[in-house]
């Protein structure tokens, strides 16, 4: 699972207000390498909850990311290299996605989150 | 791509070993599935570079046609845990990159319409009343740009009336009828092979101010 997707997804247990961002819990991150799409980027980048995007990508291993940037940032290849790689590139392959509300663990196994809820949970 | 060429690498897709009634299983054929995704792409520019997720994904052949046709993000939600370990082989024997979620769609937990377009060939609601409105609400709150979804031809008053009045569409269109053979691949089915007509359809979301709900 790509951060990317990690930045839409959202825990919808019933009786949560706020499920994003999930807490990401990590035993083993992959590296698929895609070619940079620049357009792309830019058009993804006011779409993305910035802080959760940074946070994420430090808890699985990726520093190079800056907590404040502006749109400015998308001029530089320096930046766009390195919003790639976190957003495309790093995989969460092993480990679990943790409700931000109710410390409800979502297993994530073999790239695959498993968000089924239990009954008494819908 | 060529049309002819994405349907006959959609045709080597592996498909449900044994489909489960109860989720409405059937796979979505070759034929519909790559004349969807080329609709989407060449007539609207729904697909390349976009955010595409594929609801009820089964086997991932929607997925597969969307990662195909050049979109650059592609997430395939399915309920059935058999049916992703296919759809992640799929796009292995494919390399391509899909990013596949264990949820029922109806439960899905987003955050806004950040994803571009949803394609889905949702359960028709035949054995459950109502599950392909469904897959149609949470589509249509989270794609920004388009909905492409398959349903009966039956039920198309309906579904034009339910999406523009009580879900987030702003236009609702048929782009074609298309025949879409059902197998016997339950004990229930009579017939060796049952034609139904189903409508390729187009929603084009409602887009709510800001990011995120």
């Amino acid at each position: 699972m790509r951060l990317l997707t990690h930045n839409m997804l959202s825990s919808n247990i019933k009786g949560v207000s706020n499920g994003f961002p999930l807490r990401i819990e990590v035993e083993k991150v992959v590296e698929k390498q895609v070619d940079l799409n620049a357009d792309f980027l830019r058009n993804m980048f006011p779409k993305i909850e910035w802080k959760a995007f940074v946070d994420a990508a430090k808890t699985i291993g990726y520093a190079e990311l800056l907590e404040e940037v502006d749109s400015f940032a998308l001029e530089s290849e320096e930046f766009l290299n390195k919003f790639h790689h976190a957003l495309l590139e790093l995989h969460l392959e092993e480990g679990a996605l943790v409700c931000p509300e109710t410390g409800r663990r979502f297993p994530v196994s073999k790239g695959i989150p498993n968000m089924l809820l239990h009954e008494d949970e819908v | 791509m060529k049309l002819k060429q994405l349907e006959g690498l959609l045709g080597g897709l592996q498909q449900f070993s044994n489909a489960k009634v109860e989720l409405e299983q059937y796979p979505t054929g070759p034929h519909i599935a790559s004349r969807m995704l080329f609709t989407a792409e060449n007539s609207f520019g729904d697909i390349s570079s976009k955010v595409v997720a594929d609801f009820g994904c089964g086997c991932g052949t929607l997925g597969a046609a969307a990662a195909l046709l050049g979109a650059e993000h592609v997430i395939g939600i399915d309920i059935d845990s058999q049916s992703l370990e296919i759809a992640s082989l799929n796009a292995e024997d494919l390399e391509l990159d899909i990013n596949l979620i264990q949820c029922d769609v109806k439960n899905l937990g987003w955050r806004g319409q950040t994803v571009d377009t949803v394609v889905m060939n949702p359960p028709f609601g035949t054995r459950k009343k109502g599950a392909d409105m469904e897959f149609l609400s949470v589509a249509l709150k989270i794609a920004s740009q388009a909905v492409y979804s398959l349903h009966k031809t039956s039920t198309r008053d309906h579904i034009k009336r339910a999406a523009l009045r009580d879900f987030n569409a702003s236009s609702a269109e048929v782009l074609c009828e298309l025949r879409f053979d059902v197998p016997q691949l339950y004990k229930f089915h009579k017939k060796k092979e049952v034609d139904i007509a189903v409508d390729l359809w187009r929603f084009v979301p409602k887009v709510n101010q800001g990011k995120g709900d």
